[in-house]
């Protein structure tokens, strides 16, 4: 006998068949069917293989606490593992495998482990693997040698290497009031705060309103439940201030009454609807929360309560009335408390035989006597289950009476033949949230559950969340909570009348069943009731140690059928009440949740790309780009045929030989204004700029407070209250903040304003021993010779009818100027020069030619300003006035930045006349075997055609000492041995006769 | 995490930059006490519990802002422009609103 569709019953649609895959076996289930429900309508009762032991496993549960029977589900090449079966509606073409099983779900191999549980106890792979290394095969080295079987045997589903092609989508919400439940409770509560006129959003993480009212048969207002709930569902489907959102688990509660929800929209079709996400990741900003998230059933600890057939009551309840699906035929019962009758009822008008009711109290009430009655049940009071029988389905099992007062068992046992075994342990309420929120959970003896805890944000709790049970109270506390949290006042009302069979909320307190087997507290990850007191055994006390020893709670289910009993085994081993072992707190998310919907849109190019006004014609004109931070720069504009070191080798070289252009509008620009502008800068740079003059610039340098260099640039006084500051491309952001900091919070009383003009100016530098007739040729309004537009100086003109300032500094160490024009004019005035310059032989350059013309000259960048070097360490110690206090002045003599063994800045030559590599190190011997005492890296490097020799930039120890001097380069990554000469890093025209012209 | 600035209301922290401990005390500028220095540079409280924060509104109106956050709940109990006086007027409007 196996499990069956009902003939009748259920709330699915027998008329509409859909046809899916499961292990590549073709079924047919219903409309309004899960996976699991479809499955076990079709007799299957092996879903998976367990974790560690590989035991064959069936359904525990129907919902989304579900441990045992996960599943990978396919869509094209992209495979998604380990979702639960009984989370899975299906449709038409829906490909699921099951997992952790090899060949095949029936036999597999890996079952051998059961017979190895002694050894696969808990903290295996710590006393396995991580012992001293004795022998060739132990320790870490035997864990090395064993990890790709264990890799294979053990886990769960493996992920798949497909890109995704699903869309996934982020929401952002507010409401007055968000409701996580749509029970009774959840429902009353929507209506409740609906009627106050507020903003209501119902979440829940199943597809059809109602929670509970969908399969407990109660009746509600003299209808169905189901009933009931569909119609105030309906109801609340036709308001405007009213968004209900099904396939929604709200997953994370953080400050600010922030939630976190994750919607399945199109999951459960075949193909997506028009525009349709796969999934929805909603950002929920909630004044008021409603907690109505109901309560998981717990299982019972016995041996064998992991065979395939073996479920919890409320499941089959159900399976039965929801899905009008028979988990067996004969069906046993096994409970600690009353909830598990009323699914010995549903499952006899079902159509099952309910062939026994083990209790393990002695003393039943007479309402519960009544139920077994009415199921035609043989009931066992004070008995327990102490082992089941079967392979891959559940044959029978075995009965023995059960003393409550101190768990002995007692007697003989009986076998008693059933295909299927449910059990209830009692009832935890689904918590999770509320703890997420930041409270300690409260533990109630008569429960024998922990209740949520006083709330430390604004959420309200409503029905079996706050430990009430039945159907009545639960309607009771939504209406309260959902006027509550829509700030309405508490007035009398007309409740819905519920029927609904009698029943104690109070299981007795029993966890465990102590005999021989192994009898299993986490399904998911296989931690057996031995294992928590192994542990115990072994010196793990706190539960949050037992829990890492034994991985308890930690699979993909995080617990939330096991973290109660699993406490309880625990706190019986302590010999402390449960209260006082504590649990552990909830963290995010409630339940899995796909990593595309929280990268939602922002996948692929997340940053905005910064273009330069002329990056079009630099793209036009043959530029190979270069990101550099979130700026687009060309790197080259190489000629047909040529490799980029011969492009920049003859850009660099053709503009120290006549003349060269390069976009600088990238570099940050910070204009700082007011009365006190010039006192400002004097504490922000290390050197003076109040002593300059109105049409001068100067090279200015920044330290952090704590001494060390942060940044460098040229300011221009445009004025007597007028700065333009420059900075480095990429400090540009962090310059600003660094100044508006010590603005608005240091020095509040200087009038100076700073604003970022980055984006207003174009820049561009032309350089060379022509540059200056080039500008001739095209400036008007202005002369640029020597005694007008000296060294440093500023000029404002014309290029091509616009507007400029002209700037006389130089970076690649040439005469050479900086043209700025409004962002606008950029591309003409671009235009322009290079036009003017066609005469003279200038070329365009790039950052690579760039770079290799400072690397001659020995400027610094941020690849040697890099937040560990000092001024000293840049030999920019010239610039460090001692005339007036600075930012870092009084940090930057400590005793190691003064050191003399510190990195310096050297030059270096390599002497093989062989490339060198950025972040290669520098040793005084090679030994290629062994690389070890570096002195230094190399920072920077390059060919140089002014030199004709591979040189490079390094930070060295001792630096300006060991001028002349042989060492070598070490580079085992790259294998790039070999000899250089430590020079000083101005390798080119050190005196700067060039640039003074 | 909300941080209500005085000048744009209500904003989620991600418009917000975290700019150190509010704490601090900055030597004199020509300071040679080299212990005062230190403890400026390095030494931060790490209460549990109400801390005195400086965040820049740096997603915004790039206010400095002196906010009083517990640590443990994250629950903003003030927030004031880090330059005193600053923007006065604003404030009175941000007042007027409530």
């Amino acid at each position: 006998m196996s499990p069956r569709r009902a003939d009748t019953g259920g709330r699915i649609d027998r008329l509409k068949t859909i046809r899916f895959t499961f292990d590549g076996t073709a079924y047919t289930g219903h409309a309004g069917d899960t996976l699991a429900s479809a499955l076990l309508a079709k007799g299957v009762t092996l879903y998976g293989r367990s974790f560690k032991y590989h035991r064959p496993r069936g359904l525990l549960t129907a919902g989304v606490e579900e441990p045992n029977a996960l599943v990978t589900v396919l869509k094209g090449e992209v495979r998604e593992p380990n979702i639960p079966a009984t989370m899975v509606e299906i449709h038409d073409g829906l490909v699921a495998i099951s997992q952790n099983r090899f060949p095949s779900l029936a036999w597999d191999i890996n079952a051998v482990n059961q017979l190895g549980g002694k050894i696969l106890s808990a903290g295996f792979y710590y006393k396995t693997f991580m012992g001293p290394v004795f022998g060739p095969l132990k320790g870490t080295r035997f864990w090395m040698f064993c990890e790709h079987f264990i890799r294979r045997a053990a886990g769960l589903g493996s992920a798949g290497s497909a890109k995704d092609p699903a869309r996934y989508e982020r929401m952002n919400a507010f409401c007055d009031v968000l409701v996580v439940g749509s029970g009774p409770a959840g429902l009353m509560a929507t209506k409740a705060a609906a009627d106050q006129g507020a903003r209501v959003m119902l979440a829940d993480l199943e597809p059809h309103f109602g929670g509970s009212a969908n399969w407990s048969e109660e009746t509600i207002d003299g209808a169905p439940a189901a009933d009931w709930a569909r119609r105030t569902v309906a109801q609340l489907a036709g308001r405007d201030n009213v968004r209900l959102l099904p396939r929604t688990t709200v997953w994370g509660y953080y400050d600010n009454n922030t939630l976190a929800a994750l919607e399945r929209v199109s999951d459960h079709k075949e193909h997506p609807g028009k525009g349709e996400p796969r999934h929805r990741y909603w950002a929920i900003r909630a004044k008021s929360v409603v907690l109505a998230t109901g309560a998981f059933e717990r299982p019972l600890i016995f041996p064998g309560n992991d065979r395939p057939g073996v479920m919890l009551a409320h499941a089959a309840e159900r399976y039965a009335n929801e899905f009008g699906v028979l988990p067996g035929e004969r069906i046993a019962l096994f409970t600690n408390n009353d909830s598990a009758y009323r699914a010995a009822v549903a499952l006899k008008k079902a159509g099952a035989a309910v062939v026994a009711i083990a209790d393990v109290r002695p003393e039943l009430s007479p309402e519960m006597r009544k139920l077994a009655a009415e199921a035609e049940a043989e009931i066992f009071a004070g008995h327990a289950v102490v082992a089941t029988e079967g392979g891959k389905a559940l044959s029978g099992l075995k009965l023995q009476r059960f003393d409550l007062a101190n768990g002995a068992l007692i007697g003989d046992a009986r076998s008693i033949h059933a295909d299927c075994l449910l059990m209830s342990g009692g009832w935890s309420p689904t918590i999770h949230l509320a703890s997420q929120a930041g409270a300690k959970a409260e533990w109630n003896a008569a429960r024998q559950a922990f209740l949520p805890p006083k709330p430390t944000q604004s959420w309200i709790g409503a029905g079996a969340f706050t430990g009430s049970f039945s159907t009545a109270e639960a309607i009771a506390e939504g209406r309260a909570a959902g006027l509550a949290a829509a700030g309405g006042q508490s007035t009398p009302s007309m409740l819905p009348t519920v029927e609904a069979v009698p029943g104690d909320p109070d299981p007795a307190p029993v966890f465990e069943i102590r005999a021989k087997g192994k009898s299993f507290v986490d399904f998911q990850h296989d931690v057996t009731a031995e294992d928590v007191r192994l542990a115990h055994r072994e010196g793990f006390v706190s539960v949050e140690h037992l829990k890492r020893y034994t991985t308890l709670g930690m699979a993909t289910d995080q617990g939330k059928s096991s973290n109660v009993p699993g406490l309880a085994i625990m706190a019986e081993a302590l010999g402390k009440p449960i209260p006082e072992v504590g649990t552990t707190r909830f963290r995010p998310p409630f339940a899995p949740v796909s990593i595309g919907s929280l990268a939602a849109e922002r996948f692929g190019d997340l940053k905005p790309e910064r273009l330069t006004p002329m990056h079009d014609w630099h793209l036009a004109n043959g530029a190979t780009m270069y990101s550099a931070g979130l700026w687009y720069r060309p790197m080259i504009y190489g000629l047909s045929g040529e490799t980029v070191e011969q492009a920049y080798v003859r850009e660099a070289k053709a503009t120290r030989e006549s003349a060269g252009i390069v976009d600088v509008s990238t570099l940050g620009k910070i204009a700082v204004q007011g009365p006190d502008a010039a006192a400002f800068l004097d504490r922000v740079y290390t050197n003076m700029f109040s002593t300059l003059a109105v049409g001068k610039a100067r090279y200015g340098l920044m330290l952090r407070e704590d001494g060390l260099a942060f940044d460098d640039g040229t300011t221009w006084r445009l004025g007597e209250q007028d700065f333009l500051m420059t900075t480095t491309t990429a400090n540009a952001g962090k310059v600003m903040q660094h100044l508006e900091y010590f603005l608005d919070v240091i020095w509040p009383e200087l009038k100076v304003h700073v604003t970022s003009v980055t984006d207003e100016w174009a820049g561009a530098a032309i350089g060379g021993p022509k540059a200056r007739q080039i500008l001739a040729a095209c400036v008007t309004g202005t002369s640029v010779d020597n005694a007008t537009l000296p060294f440093m100086g500023i000029v404002r003109g014309e290029i091509s009818g616009v507007p400029v300032m002209i700037c006389r500094l130089s970076f690649s160490g040439e005469m050479a100027f900086e043209v700025y024009s409004g962002a606008g004019h950029g591309t003409h005035v671009w235009k322009a020069l290079v036009e003017a310059g066609k005469p003279f032989g200038l070329v365009t350059y790039g950052l690579e030619a760039l770079g290799t013309m400072r690397i001659e000259k020995g400027h610094v960048t941020g690849a040697e300003i890099d937040g560990r070097t000092t001024a000293r360490d840049l030999h920019l110690d010239w610039m460090l006035s001692k005339k007036k206090p600075f930012i870092g002045s009084a940090m930057m003599d400590r005793e190691g930045l003064i050191a003399s063994d510190r990195l310096e800045l050297v030059g270096l030559i390599a002497l093989d006349n062989r490339p060198l590599n950025g972040g290669a190190h520098i040793v005084e011997e090679v030994d290629e075997a062994n690389p070890h005492d570096s002195i230094g890296h190399i920072t920077a490097c390059c060919y140089s055609p002014a030199l004709g020799r591979h040189i490079a930039l390094a930070l060295v120890e001792g630096g300006k000492a060991r001028h002349g001097t042989r060492a070598h380069v070490s580079d085992p990554l790259r294998n790039r041995f070999g000899p250089v000469e430590i020079v000083s890093n101005h390798f080119f025209d050190p005196d700067g006769s060039r640039m003074h012209g | 995490m909300l941080i209500t600035c005085p000048y744009c209301g209500p904003r989620d922290v991600i418009e917000f930059t975290y700019q150190g401990d509010g704490n601090r005390e900055r030597p004199d500028p020509a300071s040679q006490n080299f212990e005062a220095w230190n403890a400026y540079v390095y030494d931060r409280l790490n209460p549990a519990g109400d801390h005195n924060e400086i965040w820049q509104h740096s997603g915004g109106c790039r206010a400095h802002l002196k906010v009083v956050r517990n640590t443990l709940t994250h629950e903003i109990s003030s927030v004031a422009f880090a330059r005193g006086d600053h923007g006065s007027a604003a404030r009175h409007k941000a007042e007027d609103k409530a």
